[in-house]
């Protein structure tokens, strides 16, 4: 239904004029480009998008995780005054579903809901709490049926069948050797489970829709990757994808949960029909609901090694939750798959990955997609190993730890620069932290800080170490490419440079390293970034740990291009010799004789501009033994973790956090630094408190209050050694930074947990009543007469 | 729904704004009166990213009702910078890169800013505390602790 009372004029939007700045060079800390904006709020974040006119629109969402829908009654919906559109799948033109890797999930449900959140219809009104209130209206039938919560069991021959594909997802078998012959001196086993997290970016998702008047629409929106989500409005909307313009809106923090879409067809769809700007915005409680989330996984494990410490064979089994719908699954599992054994040097591997599609919330993309949860499996195993052959943990892995012109388990050859041992023994050799007496101390060093409740009398001190490694790019075969334009104008008597791309700035720092790069690249001191749209060609997706890599790569290209046309033509006019010539200053430099010619007076009122288009080398899908050049690059780091735990109370203070990682080059210093150590939040968050609670299929705790972040005094100090070892195939030799930090230190604060307290701690996030041993950590009270180590040792 | 007139003062200027007696402050602030600097990221006082000064101390915008505020002025974080300058803090956020999103960002120069004019010495564990009520989900506050100090 729709009813359009009023076509009012829709002009383009304006947007904040673009900043020109004058970065530092490559390597140098330097400042955000958008960092003043945002400390006098007047940064535009896309809550922040108002126009004239504008309509809110909503979404009605399923109770039900597992539903069949026989019924959807709009009539007194479109009766209440204010409403503009009531919208069901019934009002998507073109192709009614969608999905970043599979188009598995309906734009708005039919016949069927699979998870409880899922998006059924859309309102429009002129106030946000009439579309409200017009949601309560709609009334649909559901049959309410049994929901499928548990991967295993939906992996069951004789489970219902969520989709016509089945509930397999995914199946990554990786054969490495022969473990069934592989002879091991020592074996040890153990299961693994890590809980579903939330990427709790602090800008809830939004965007505004507004339409042409051509049929066509633009959308202003926060997401990770705008050319993936135009071409899926386009195919929804039955549009061609230049009729569907996505400019990049105020980005407030993404990790992964702003790679698939929100609302981006729905906005647009009652933009379209209803001829108005439409606004969507969601509040934090739908926010759990409207993204998706990382993976929980079950992960099974054995490995076997030589009396003295040689890894002979892994296997491993790992099953996980990928919820309702595909989202970015496939990438999850493969990556899981590849990077089961951890950094190491194994001969001999069996590695089964599962992907399954359960009633639970979708999960898909979030920092260290897959490789997160291995780590936390792989490193608890080599420290169990390391125990049973009465060995230093970090000797151990650096015995076993992989060098270039090694075999990964799926066959790709280690590429160099790979230093998991430099990295380790320098991680070993970095000063402990001084250990404070803990009578006398000041409450906020303690752990329970200040709700005073430990005096230190159970508290005891664990120390622990793991290594973690990820893929950078996109890999198995994708097309995996960044474009960027780089003009260079004289505005104002001063060269300016000017760079396009449609690289998703989401708080990483991509817009200031685009124009370090610019700057380094073509001497001149004056940088636009202009605004991220789909009017260039794509730049690929921010995650991954890829945005520096390829789009830097994209628009260093691009800049070499302008310089080259810059050098011909002052050979054309001045018969230098291109091989001596520079930019500097905004002059052209002859190695030997100084200034040639001003870059303003070269041009003389024209603009060199360059278009290029980044691919990095190819990689390949993996073949039916999990064996192929899968990856492009690969990023490690270690990590090292002092905590103290109250045994009698369950209650944890990380200390410190130690950390070695081989960046390949340090683009901007002082950013990489934030990045590692917001990284290693995450990794904390999820070591000791970030879960959603799901119960049959329920959400339990969709709110700050109930899903808890980490606070600046659950941070630590954190010392860093930062390795710049040149991937030649890199731009400057720089490595994705991203992801290593959060991989890494989610094992390495329950390995020090581990340590404290002699127990074993097998799922993450562990909680109190694990610590102290009122629940095992799958939920199973311990055996009557167990003491646990811990006691033991006391 | 009975509207009602509220007047406000808001960085020194007087707004008189017809709503809703249950409207929130936090978003009278942003859709009445326009000032966007002041984020809602969780509207229900957890995260401190809608921080502002009430009567000259910080409260949560998202836990009062704009009419509970007649006759309190109300700093926003757009009045922080004088004639375009930054404060010595903002400059130092903007610096050290005490942010990267920069979403929880006017919340915690809002804190931090009433807490230092009380406290212009504070130890490191002193800024924590000040901050514990500001979630900041990027930076890990490590860069925020440096800025400040």
């Amino acid at each position: 239904m729709t009813r359009a009372e009023t076509i009012p004029t829709t002009p383009t939007r304006e947007r904040p004029e673009t900043p020109v700045s004058t970065p530092g060079r490559v390597g140098e800390s330097t400042t955000r480009a958008d960092g003043v904006p945002k400390v006098t709020g007047e940064f535009e974040y896309s809550s922040d998008l108002w126009m004239d006119g504008m309509l809110y629109g909503a979404t009605l969402r399923s109770p039900h995780p597992h539903a069949n829908i026989w019924s959807v009654d709009t009539s007194e919906a479109e009766a209440v005054p204010g409403i503009f559109a009531v919208l069901t799948h019934e009002d998507v033109p073109g192709r009614k579903v969608c999905g970043m890797e599979v188009p598995d999930q309906p734009v708005l449900a039919w016949e069927r809901v699979r998870y409880q959140g899922e998006p059924i219809a859309l309102v429009a009104a002129d106030h946000p709490e009439t579309a409200r209130r017009a949601l309560e209206k709609i009334s649909v039938e559901y049959e309410v049926l049994d929901p499928i919560t548990d991967a295993e069991e939906a992996m069951r021959e004789d489970t219902p069948k969520l989709h016509l594909s089945g509930n397999l997802l995914r199946h990554i078998h990786v054969v490495h050797g022969d473990v069934d012959t592989a002879e091991a001196d020592v074996v040890v086993e153990g299961e693994y489970e890590v809980g579903m997290q939330d990427q709790a970016f602090l800008g809830p998702e939004s965007g505004l829709a507004v339409p042409d008047g051509r049929g066509g629409v633009d959308l202003y929106i926060s997401t990770q990757w705008l050319h993936i989500d135009r071409d899926q409005v386009a195919e929804s909307l039955g549009l061609e994808p230049d009729q569907v313009r996505l400019h990049l809106s105020g980005v407030g923090g993404a990790f992964g949960g702003r790679e698939d879409l929100s609302m981006q067809i729905h906005s647009c769809l009652l933009a379209l029909h209803t001829g108005r700007p439409v606004k969507m915005m969601y509040n934090r409680e739908e926010s759990f609901y409207g993204h998706v989330h990382r993976h929980p996984a079950r992960m099974r494990y054995e490995h076997g090694a030589t009396r003295d410490g040689k890894l002979v064979y892994i296997k491993a089994r790992l099953v996980f939750d990928g919820g309702a719908y595909a989202s970015s699954s496939n990438a999850v599992c493969l990556n899981a798959g590849t990077f089961a054994c951890g950094p190491y040097d194994v001969p001999n591997a069996l590695v089964d990955s599962y992907m399954l599609y359960t009633n639970n919330p979708p999960c898909g993309a979030m920092r260290g997609f897959g490789a997160v949860q291995v780590c936390f499996a792989h490193e608890a195993q080599m420290d169990k190993l390391a125990k049973a052959l009465g060995m230093d943990p970090v000797e151990l892995r650096i015995k076993n730890a992989i060098k270039p012109g090694d075999r990964f388990p799926f066959g790709q050859e280690v590429p160099p620069p790979a230093p998991v041992a430099e990295l380790l023994e320098r991680l070993k050799a970095m000063p402990m932290p001084e250990e404070e007496d803990i009578t006398g101390r000041d409450l906020r060093r303690l752990p329970g800080g200040v709700s005073n409740v430990t005096h230190g009398e159970g508290v005891r001190r664990g120390v622990g170490y793991a290594v973690g490694y990820k893929n950078v790019g996109f890999s198995a075969g994708f097309d995996d490419y960044s474009t960027a334009k780089v003009t260079l104008s004289v505005e104002g008597g001063e060269p300016l440079v000017r760079v396009h791309t449609a690289a998703a700035e989401v708080g990483q720092g991509i817009v200031t390293l685009e124009a370090q790069i610019a700057r380094t690249e073509l001497g001149v001191n004056k940088i636009a970034v202009l605004p991220a749209d789909t009017s260039i060609d794509s730049a690929g997706s921010t995650s991954a740990s890829r945005q520096s890599y390829v789009t830097g790569a994209a628009v260093k290209a691009a800049c070499e291009a302008v310089r080259e046309k810059v050098f011909a033509r002052v050979r054309e006019e001045f018969g230098e010799d291109p091989d001596g010539l520079s930019i500097e200053d905004g002059n052209v430099v002859a190695e030997g004789h100084g200034i040639v010619v001003p870059l303003a007076e070269l041009l003389d009122g024209e603009e060199i501009g360059e278009l290029v288009k980044y691919r990095h080398k190819p990689t390949y899908p993996l073949d039916e033994n999990g064996q192929g050049d899968a990856h492009v690059q690969f990023a490690f780091a270690a990590q090292r973790a002092i905590v103290e735990v109250d045994e009698e109370l369950g209650l944890v203070r990380v200390v410190e956090v130690a950390t070695t990682q081989d960046v390949g080059k340090a683009m901007n210093p002082q950013a990489l630094e934030g990045q590692i150590e917001g990284g290693i939040a995450q990794g904390l968050g999820l070591a000791l408190l970030e879960e959603i609670q799901v119960k049959e299929g329920r959400i339990q705790n969709a709110s700050f209050t109930d899903y808890l972040l980490p606070t600046i005094l659950d941070m630590p100090p954190v010392k860093m050694e930062i390795l710049e070892l040149a991937d030649p195939d890199a731009p400057y030799g720089l490595k994705g930074v991203g992801e290593p930090p959060t991989i890494a230190s989610t094992p390495a604060i329950v390995a020090a947990l581990r340590d404290a307290t002699g127990r074993e701690l097998n799922r993450v996030p562990v909680k109190p009543e694990h610590i102290v041993g009122i629940s095992g950590p799958t939920g199973q009270p311990p055996q009557p007469g167990s003491r646990g180590p811990a006691a033991e040792r006391a | 729904m009975s509207s009602a007139d509220v007047k406000l003062q808001i960085n020194g200027q007087a707004y008189t704004v017809n709503t809703e007696p249950r409207k929130l402050l936090s978003d009278v602030i942003r859709e009445e009166c326009g000032l966007t600097g002041t984020h809602v990221g969780c509207e229900h006082g957890v995260c401190g990213a809608c921080t502002v000064l009430l009567d000259g101390r910080p409260a949560r915008s998202c836990l009062v009702f704009a009419i509970q505020c007649e006759g309190m002025p109300i700093t926003t974080i757009e009045a922080m910078a004088q004639d375009g300058k930054l404060t010595t803090l903002q400059q130092a956020l903007h610096e050290e890169h005490g942010l990267q999103c920069g979403f929880c960002t006017p919340g915690i120069l809002i804190t931090l800013d009433s807490y230092l004019a009380e406290n212009p010495h504070p130890s490191e564990d002193e800024i924590r505390e000040a901050l514990s009520g500001n979630l900041c989900r990027c930076t890990g506050y490590r860069n925020i602790i440096r800025a400040e100090r």
